[in-house]
């Protein structure tokens, strides 16, 4: 090893190589063309070529690769969601993470250090309740804790601020955690052009050609491409591209904020959240705080910061760890989340029969990063829909079967 | 502090107002096939541009109108309801 690295250290033409090759030239068609160089579109790229040997895969990205909400969302991996449809799904979403730094070679940071929801009022307690009922019998851990149970998985927790607040007990779920977002990504991308997938940034785009009930081409700013396959995973952008196809998905966008402090030890081994006030808190392994996350009030097309939120976010993380108010937020940023009006995915077919939707991932989206990837990629090279993701698919709005994910949330929307 | 001018109250903090989406047509109950009430129920407007919405100012429980543009979030023009009945 010392003497491979001194001879690296003297060559002259040192061997460069990044994990993602420099955007090649846009061939005139590929098999699959992938809208959406995020987490999602990555992930799906890379099961195509490994477990389907589709390699003919274009990712197109608009920008720089995972810089949307692949980048801006707060890292929380769980599975306690209220439907058996739901939770099934993500189950298999946390046990990809379980195992996905082996599974791309790539340390993704994956921290299981479980996620504690904390109840502010008998209501939630009994929403609780469900939810651990629901978990356990879909073979996840997810219980209900009292008020000493809380106390001991998060001992500095301000249990009591003498109002209408004081915490009642939790939800402790200890398959939940939380990893690096950008490994995820950037190994997907890695993985995926090694074994052939073209990435290419910048690249927008601008419209479909379709005829009759396909996709023939997509346009891109860098011209034609003729498509096999098409998936839409651009996330606060999947109305907006979905609409280039005219096909007009149920989605509203709002900007979702988060922030975070200066860096500081060890001290917070859970990630906490609270319904009540719409805060969650997550230490990352730099020692920052993660603080998410308040969903803005009303429809809007913008990475804009306000005020107003952040001041909000930082109240509720006062409210439950008082002794972090002489901190200092180090960044704060927001997203674009493309709502549902049942707070779950659409994934699946579309009115086009070779476009499929990786969409209305809303303010959920991250932990499924690797499942939803996955179970694309089996129904672009099957050509049918799995059952797991039946679902969720777009046609349950018109049938009125909702998955009503709303209540499994901590984001204020 | 963003301005939301209120066409009863005046110029408020947009925190005093709620929002109740864009307008959508209210269809016949008679006259509609479930497709239909899908997509009045699920599929509110959210193209890049200009919407007209409801608006409720909390403290007086007064709805109105709002123009406002989805990408910039500039409130065009705020008005009272009537002037929508006027047009309809």
């Amino acid at each position: 090893m010392p003497l491979r690295l001194l001879k690296y250290g003297l060559s002259r033409d040192y061997p460069v190589s990044g994990d993602v090759p420099a955007t090649p030239e846009l061939k005139p068609a590929y098999d699959v063309v992938i809208i959406g160089g995020g987490g999602h579109g990555l992930s799906c790229a890379h099961h195509l070529a490994k477990y389907h040997g589709i390699k003919s895969v274009a990712v197109l990205e608009k920008f720089y690769l995972a810089g949307g909400n692949t980048a801006r969302n707060t890292t929380t991996i769980r599975s306690n969601y209220i439907t058996p449809e739901g939770i099934a799904f993500y189950k298999e979403g946390v046990a990809l993470f379980e195992r996905l730094s082996q599974e791309l070679d790539f340390n993704v940071m994956f921290s299981q250090r479980g996620q504690l929801t904390l109840a502010h009022s008998e209501a939630t307690m009994r929403s609780f309740h469900m939810r651990a009922e629901m978990g356990k019998h879909m073979g996840t851990r997810t219980e209900v804790v009292d008020q000493k149970g809380v106390e001991e998985l998060c001992p500095l927790l301000n249990m009591d601020y003498g109002g209408p607040l004081e915490i009642l007990g939790g939800l402790w779920h200890a398959d939940g955690g939380t990893a690096r977002h950008d490994a995820v990504a950037w190994g997907y991308a890695a993985q995926a052009s090694r074994r052939g997938v073209e990435i290419h940034q910048r690249t927008e785009v601008q419209g479909f050609e379709v005829v009759g009930d396909r996709v023939q081409a997509v346009k891109t700013n860098r011209g034609r491409v003729a498509c096999g396959q098409v998936l839409i995973a651009t996330g606060g952008m999947n109305y907006d591209v979905a609409l280039m196809a005219g096909v007009e998905l149920p989605i509203r966008c709002y900007p979702l904020q988060a922030m975070v402090t200066q860096p500081l030890k060890p001290w917070l081994h859970t990630l906490v959240s609270s319904v009540s006030l719409h805060t969650y808190l997550v230490q990352s392994s730099r020692g920052e705080v993660v603080i998410g996350g308040g969903s803005d009030p009303y429809q809007l097309y913008s990475t804009r910061s306000t005020l107003d939120m952040k001041e909000h976010l930082a109240e509720g993380a006062v409210h439950l760890f008082p002794f972090l108010q002489g901190v200092r937020l180090l960044r704060q940023w927001a997203g674009i989340t493309d709502m549902t009006p049942d707070y779950s995915p659409i994934m699946g077919a579309s009115p086009l029969a070779n476009l499929w939707l990786d969409c209305g991932w809303g303010t959920w989206g991250f932990k499924a990063t690797p499942v939803a990837g996955k179970r694309m990629a089996q129904t672009i090279a099957e050509g049918r829909v799995p059952d797991i993701l039946k679902p969720f698919a777009l046609e349950r709005f018109e049938t009125f079967r909702l998955l009503n994910e709303m209540g499994a949330t901590a984001a204020s929307h | 502090m963003k301005l939301l001018t209120c066409p009863m109250n005046g110029p408020r903090n947009i925190d005093e107002f709620q929002s109740f989406g864009p307008v959508r047509a209210r269809p016949d109950p008679n006259a509609t096939a479930d497709r239909e009430w899908s997509r009045h129920l699920f599929r509110a407007e959210n193209r890049k541009g200009i919407v007209v919405e409801w608006w409720r100012h909390v403290p007086s429980n007064y709805f109105f109108l709002a123009e406002r543009d989805l990408v910039s979030n500039e409130i065009i023009r705020t008005f009272d309801a009537s002037e929508l009945r006027d047009h309809a």
